[in-house]
């Protein structure tokens, strides 16, 4: 299994442990769509890593069934199925060992990958992970900060060119300057590569950063919401959903938008502050706030003015 | 065989409680200064964070240092006796008990002796309330180590005259096959019993909530890695 | 040496003058230590010597590891045997030499073998708890990526816990090997073989020089094989001494 992206289904997906009255996740169903980031979200004991792990079968399913491409994960032979599922965790689990290279080298070599064609891979992806070949091929894991590590960690993860990506936590132990640099990175790397990816994380911020789709879940496996972020925060299911986006949520939903998407007013010589285009609305709004004003003037790339916003115009662009 | 061998055990019960007592003394003996040497001056060491190429370098010196060559060097320069072998002895006890004593108490974490600094304790406080407690089991270790390999060489001194149960042993011809195999497993029962005796003690002496982190044999110092 | 091992020698009152002939002044007069002896008698006496003692080394430590090897790979998948591996190891490495010796002795005689069954035995015990010890101190977020990556239970094992155990099986190694080779002196009161046996022979006229002689050998011998196993390790192990530099 590789190239392109697949679709990952999960069709009433179920985990009991043994001696428990409740299972750890319970009839998941969902569809995650080829090349989409689905955030897998919920407070600890959700089941949201043990959803995640039925998929490469690092956990048994009790019942139901996860299948890629239409394919039921039951039917592959375990082995074969991971190699072609990319695994990131959140301490990386790079092997001391070995070097860069021989780490993201890994499955290639597993696979019976020629040579020539392995160190050209990796030189490709350290290069799609912005992480110099010349300079990072032969370095130890202990010569890299946490950063570096996690982005060999998803080299790693891409070298043989899985349909499907699995991460669980995997920005979690970094400090929040590199946790928000590489979640950027990733957004830029599914842009070119397009895979499809099940992320775990508790941070509901990162999964509306990242996510296509995010699935709320709650104690026991049991899905809360599945939906897009923007129809998630418009539109929350449950007291229990508007309770996990936080009291912020008109906010957050804001930052989801930017001017250039809005009907913008007449300028009418208008005398305001200026906001660029790319703004979001949250940063718009904020501005507004701290510079007193109701209107911003809306300039494009070269500070023309395109336009005027006002405070009406803001509310009314999200409800 | 063996059967032979206790019940020559048995026969000369005398004989074997003698010679028994003799090895007893002489490794007893042994190992009281070998400690009252060596843990002290590794406690100090290791307090001061000084010396730790000696104290380690000690430790591999001493396991290199042939236990028979130690012995007949005894012999050569102080003659037949006691005392020589005693010696000889010594010199092979101190270096696990020099190491053990100064690997553990240096290595007590850096953090808990700032805090117990910051709270107001004297050097002296810090080393009796703080420092030896935690650095107990290694400690113990040591000296565990240390019993085990007196006892076991205490049995060549005989080559020297030094007496114990290795007269009986090295003595074939006097005491015949029995004699030498019922000696042979009733010094092993000696080491056995010795290396359970320490344990134990290391057991009672170890505040507990600290059991269960005793390491059982000697820690090779190099073995700490990154 | 007939049919035991060594006569005591108590017997001995005070010092006697080795009758070595032609030997000079120093020896005749038994000073603490003389070059000329060691040089006049180096290829017949100290050199042969040497080379025995090595050979008993290596031959017991290579079958040490290789046993200590298969117990700890078993104890590794087989928690259970822990307890009984780690015993009897210790077990044997608290008899006394000589006592284990004689204990051999009547059935495997007066030979080299039993010198290195008694050799092999003290050192499983150091041997084992390293390489277990080495094999547990594998991170589990290693384990984890690699079960996850698809790497199989006998690949995991091979690329990455024995790699990874390295460092601890060395440092077990380095103990085994110094103390093999000062153990090794006592097996001269078995079989006339190793640096023991000047040590042994000297003994018996106090002779210091021999013993002296012999006894440097040892110890240097010793050093000499852990200096050559640190940079073993050193070679074998190139991730262990990088370190971050920015």
């Amino acid at each position: 299994m590789s190239g392109a992206a697949a679709e990952i289904a999960f069709d009433r997906a179920t985990k009991r442990y043994p001696g428990r009255a409740e299972p750890a996740v319970r009839e998941l169903t969902l569809t995650v769509p080829a090349g989409a980031i689905c955030c897998l979200v919920g407070p600890s004991g959700a089941g949201k890593t043990t959803a995640m792990k039925m998929v490469n079968r690092l956990i048994d399913i009790t019942e139901g069934d996860i299948s890629i491409g239409g394919t039921s994960v039951a039917s592959l032979d375990v082995t074969a199925l991971r190699r072609g599922i990319g695994y990131v965790i959140q301490q990386v689990g790079l092997f001391p060992h070995m070097s860069v290279a021989a780490n993201v080298a890994t499955v290639p070599r597993l696979l019976g990958w020629p040579k020539g064609r392995i160190a050209e891979r990796v030189d490709e992806l350290l290069d799609l992970v912005e992480l110099p070949a010349d300079d990072y091929r032969d370095r130890y894991p202990a010569q890299l900060s946490g950063g570096e590590r996690q982005r060999v960690g998803l080299a790693r993860a891409l070298a043989a060119d899985p349909p499907v990506m699995l991460m669980d936590e995997p920005f979690g132990a970094l400090d929040p300057i590199t946790r928000a640099r590489l979640q950027q990175e990733l957004l830029r790397i599914q842009h070119e590569v397009g895979k499809t990816i099940v992320f775990v994380t508790h941070d509901i911020d990162e999964a509306i950063l990242l996510g296509d789709r995010i699935a709320i879940l709650r104690e026991g496996g049991v899905l809360a919401q599945y939906d897009t972020p923007e129809r998630l925060l418009a539109r929350p299911a449950d007291d229990f959903v508007v309770r996990f986006l936080g009291a912020d949520r008109g906010l957050k939903l804001l930052a989801l938008r930017r001017l250039d998407e809005l009907e913008l007013g007449p300028l009418d010589g208008l005398v305001a502050p200026t906001a660029d285009a790319s703004t979001t609305l949250r940063d718009a709004l904020s501005q507004m706030i701290v510079s007193g004003a109701r209107s911003l003037v809306v300039v494009g790339d070269s500070g023309e003015p395109r336009g005027v916003v006002t405070l009406e115009t803001l509310a009314a662009a999200v409800s | 065989m063996f059967a032979d061998a206790l019940q020559f055990v048995v026969d000369e019960r005398r004989l074997i409680l003698e010679k028994t007592w003799e090895h007893l003394v002489l490794s007893g003996a042994a190992l009281a200064i070998a400690v009252a040497i060596a843990l002290p001056l590794g406690v100090w060491l290791g307090h001061l964070h000084r010396g730790s190429f000696l104290a380690v370098n000690v430790a591999n010196l001493g396991r290199a240092l042939p236990s028979l060559a130690v012995i007949a060097l005894g012999f050569v320069f102080l003659g037949v006796g006691f005392w020589s072998v005693a010696l000889a002895l010594v010199i092979l006890a101190v270096p696990p008990i020099l190491t053990n004593a100064y690997v553990a108490v240096d290595g007590v974490e850096a953090e808990i002796v700032e805090a117990a600094r910051g709270m107001g304790m004297t050097g002296r406080q810090i080393l009796t309330r703080v420092e030896l407690p935690l650095a107990l089991p290694l400690i113990f270790a040591g000296i565990r180590t240390a019993t085990v390999f007196v006892v076991a060489t205490a049995t060549i001194a005989a080559v020297a005259g030094g007496g114990g149960l290795g007269d009986i042993i090295v003595n074939q011809a006097g005491y015949g096959l029995d004699g030498v195999v019922g000696a042979a497993i009733c010094v092993s029962l000696l080491a056995l019993l010795a290396d359970a005796g320490v344990g134990l003690l290391q057991r009672r002496l170890t505040p507990p909530a600290l059991r269960g982190t005793a390491p059982s044999f000697e820690l090779d110092v190099h073995h700490r890695h990154g | 040496m007939t049919d035991g091992l060594v006569e005591p020698l108590v017997a001995q009152s005070g010092p006697v003058i080795p009758d070595f002939g032609e030997g000079s002044d120093c020896v005749v007069d038994n000073r603490l230590f003389c070059p000329d002896w060691v040089r006049d008698n180096w290829s017949d006496v100290l050199q042969p010597a040497l080379v025995e003692h090595v050979q008993l080394t290596i031959i017991a430590v290579a079958i040490g590891l290789v046993l200590s090897l298969a117990a700890a790979l078993l104890t590794h998948r087989f928690r259970l045997l822990e307890r009984p591996f780690g015993t009897f190891s210790a077990v044997v490495y608290t008899i006394p030499s000589l006592a284990l010796f004689q204990l051999l002795v009547p059935v495997t005689g007066l030979t080299v073998t039993t010198v290195e069954v008694a050799l092999v035995g003290y050192t499983l015990l150091i041997l084992y708890r390293n390489i277990v010890e080495g094999l547990r101190s594998v991170p589990p977020e290693v384990l984890e990526a690699a079960r996850g990556m698809g790497l199989t239970r006998r690949q995991t094992l091979w690329r990455i816990e024995l790699p990874l155990a390295v460092p601890a099986t060395m440092a077990g190694l380095r103990v085994a090997v110094v103390s093999t080779i000062a153990l090794a002196t006592v097996a001269a009161l078995v079989v006339p073989k190793g640096l023991g046996y000047p040590i042994f022979l000297a003994l018996r006229e106090a002779f210091n020089t021999e013993i002296i002689a012999a006894g440097a050998l040892a110890v240097a011998l010793a050093l000499v094989a852990d200096a050559l196993l640190v940079l073993a390790e050193r070679a074998l192990t190139p991730w262990s001494s990088a370190r971050r530099t920015t």
